[in-house]
């Protein structure tokens, strides 16, 4: 049986069709009600939603041997997970973003609004640049607007809620798109099964390119 | 006599181990809890993880409580041509936890092979780390890699340390989309980047490994390296585990500490590796020895993971007793221990205990 966390959302409907496509369908999970677990016996096959943030958590863990999750959160909390596929879903950008009219002014320390400390602290210390850190959980946008931050560190899909706000990007750090990924110590016992799921979405992954 | 029943899975490892390694000359070693913080810094690359907890003693020297065994181990030998120091232990180690990020004490056992040593040396280690796996549960995989041969064929791509930093990485995660674009970034020829593409994808049986390597090892260092990756396979080939024991190059160590086999094993059941070894003659050569060294250490606070018998109850027996009944009870008692039972006798019913059978000798009560 090959355990699959899904992030939940759209991100996350999008991949069980590419599962679904390589022949691991389960059709309960289309179901409407709250269940979370959906498990198709015959195909060795249970599929889990789980919060994207939290997918990295249960595969690293074992509670999954496989799962979907963003870059973004790869690069955050660095799992020690096998990274297998780019699904080149999901394609957006971790980018540092500012008031339009911001000025970086070098001798000052940096004001960097974030969710993504890890991230936004790597990318500043790669530059040697002296920044103080504020980790926001949500509207992160706002940040610069209040003065609380002199730029936010983000991710940056259309750029419509950045326009909205009077903010711009001023530097892209990383492109960010979906990873499948497994379990270090689950490859080596389900090796076949494994590489058998990954290697029918690696070809929807390169038809659809 | 001992009921084996009550060992806990890391303590009945314990015992076991420690009898394998003795049957093969590994002397067992004790060592302080502390060291000279300054051991660490010298060589902090070389732990697991860089973070030391750290305090004064009476005299104020500046001590750690150690977070590795293997660095205390080297201090105390000596190099001596044509012989090898063999040691194991059984040690906690504290450091920093990689899922929570917090300080852990870590159970660690292993042994270490210090000295002149050959591939029987090798070989004798890396089949002790199967059989210590192969001891604690039946489904176990080992992963033997080379850092010779990926050191060899990154350097040969490039000399840039922040690429093949970045590429070893990556091919720690098997993440090839990436090691293409970090080639094409620091533009890697296609040969060079081909070689390191198929360390990532090579990987299980031994032979149909090494048959694919054998065309990447064209300098002299991985060619070398690749023979003796190959005498190794070919020993291990003659053992019970051989179908347990597979190459895979996405284990890696630090460059400038390992410079041979490396590998990592697994319990079905627990998902991290819980055995972890290698080769690590540089480390030695940087304190100024001439020694080669190799060893394993077995984390087993993570066999706590591991299913073990299901115990329903935590007594067979609870006998509640009140003062005009303490005498009885105390009989009962001593009679149910002679009979192998186990027993907890108390005033009134603990709210957690978990008992077979009850025995109320209390006043007014049914028996």
């Amino acid at each position: 049986m090959i355990n699959v966390a899904l992030p939940k959302g759209r991100l996350g409907e999008k991949v069980y069709a590419m599962f679904e496509r390589a022949g691991y369908e389960c059709p309960s999970i289309k179901e409407n009600n709250r269940k979370l677990i959906f498990e198709n016996a015959d195909k060795g096959i249970r599929y889990f939603w789980v919060k994207p943030s939290d997918v990295s958590i249960y595969v690293e863990r074992g509670a999954a041997d496989i799962g979907v999750c963003g870059k973004d959160i790869l690069l955050e909390y660095s799992p020690d997970v096998y990274e297998l596929l780019d699904l080149n879903l999901g394609k957006c950008r971790m980018a540092v973003a500012a008031k339009r009219d911001f000025y970086d002014d070098n001798q000052k320390t940096l004001k960097v609004a974030t969710k993504f400390v890890n991230i936004a602290r790597g990318f500043y210390a790669s530059k040697c640049r002296d920044i103080d850190i504020i980790k926001l959980n949500g509207s992160i946008e706002i940040a610069p607007i209040l003065g609380l931050s002199d730029v936010i560190v983000d991710i940056v899909e259309t750029g419509t809620t950045l326009k909205e706000n009077n903010l711009e990007v001023v530097e892209t750090i990383v492109p960010i798109s979906a990873r499948l990924v497994a379990n270090k110590a689950s490859f080596k016992f389900k090796t076949e099964e494994i590489e058998k799921i990954v290697e029918s979405i690696r070809e929807q992954v390169e038809n659809n390119d | 006599m001992i009921d084996e029943k009550i060992f806990k899975n890391e303590e009945r490892a314990i015992f076991a181990l420690r009898s394998l390694y003795r049957q093969y000359g590994y002397l067992p070693f004790k060592m302080s809890k502390f060291e000279e913080y300054d051991l660490y810094v010298q060589n902090k690359d070389f732990l697991v993880s860089d973070r030391v907890i750290t305090f004064n003693d009476t005299s104020g020297r500046l001590l750690a409580l150690k977070p590795d065994v293997t660095l205390s181990i080297i201090k105390n030998t000596t190099d001596e041509t044509g012989c090898k120091q063999k040691v194991c232990y059984n040690e906690n180690v504290y450091r920093v936890s990689g899922s929570t990020h917090q300080f852990k004490e870590i159970m660690q056992t292993g042994l270490e092979c210090i000295g002149d040593i050959d591939i029987l040396d090798i070989f004798e280690v890396v089949a002790l780390g199967a059989q210590s796996l192969s001891l604690i549960s039946d489904t176990f995989a080992l992963d033997l890699s080379h850092m010779g041969i990926v050191s060899a064929i990154l350097d040969e791509a490039s000399s840039d340390e922040l690429f093949k930093k970045e590429a070893i990485a990556l091919i720690a995660n098997k993440n090839i989309h990436e090691l293409r674009a970090l080639c094409q970034g620091y533009q890697i020829s296609e040969e060079s980047t081909s070689a390191i593409i198929t360390l990532v994808t090579t990987y299980g049986e031994t032979t149909q490994v090494l048959n694919a390597l054998c065309g990447i090892c064209k300098s002299e260092r991985a060619r070398e390296a690749y023979a003796q990756l190959s005498a190794l396979c070919t020993y291990l080939e003659a053992t019970s585990y051989k179908n347990q024991i597979k190459l895979d190059f996405s284990v890696v160590n630090d460059m400038n500490y390992y410079n041979g086999i490396v590998f990592k094993g697994f319990l079905n059941g627990i998902p991290e590796s819980v055995l972890s070894g290698g080769e690590y003659g540089m480390l030695l050569q940087k304190m100024g020895r001439k020694s080669n060294a190799i060893g394993f250490a077995i984390y087993l606070d993570l066999l706590e993971g591991l299913e073990g018998e299901r115990c329903d109850y935590d007594v067979d027996t609870l006998i509640l007793y009140d003062d005009a009944t303490q005498d009885i009870a105390l009989t009962k008692k001593r009679e149910l221990i002679e009979q192998k039972r186990s027993v907890s006798a108390q005033r009134s019913i603990p709210s957690k205990l978990r008992y077979r059978e009850l025995l109320d000798l209390r006043e007014g009560e049914s028996k």
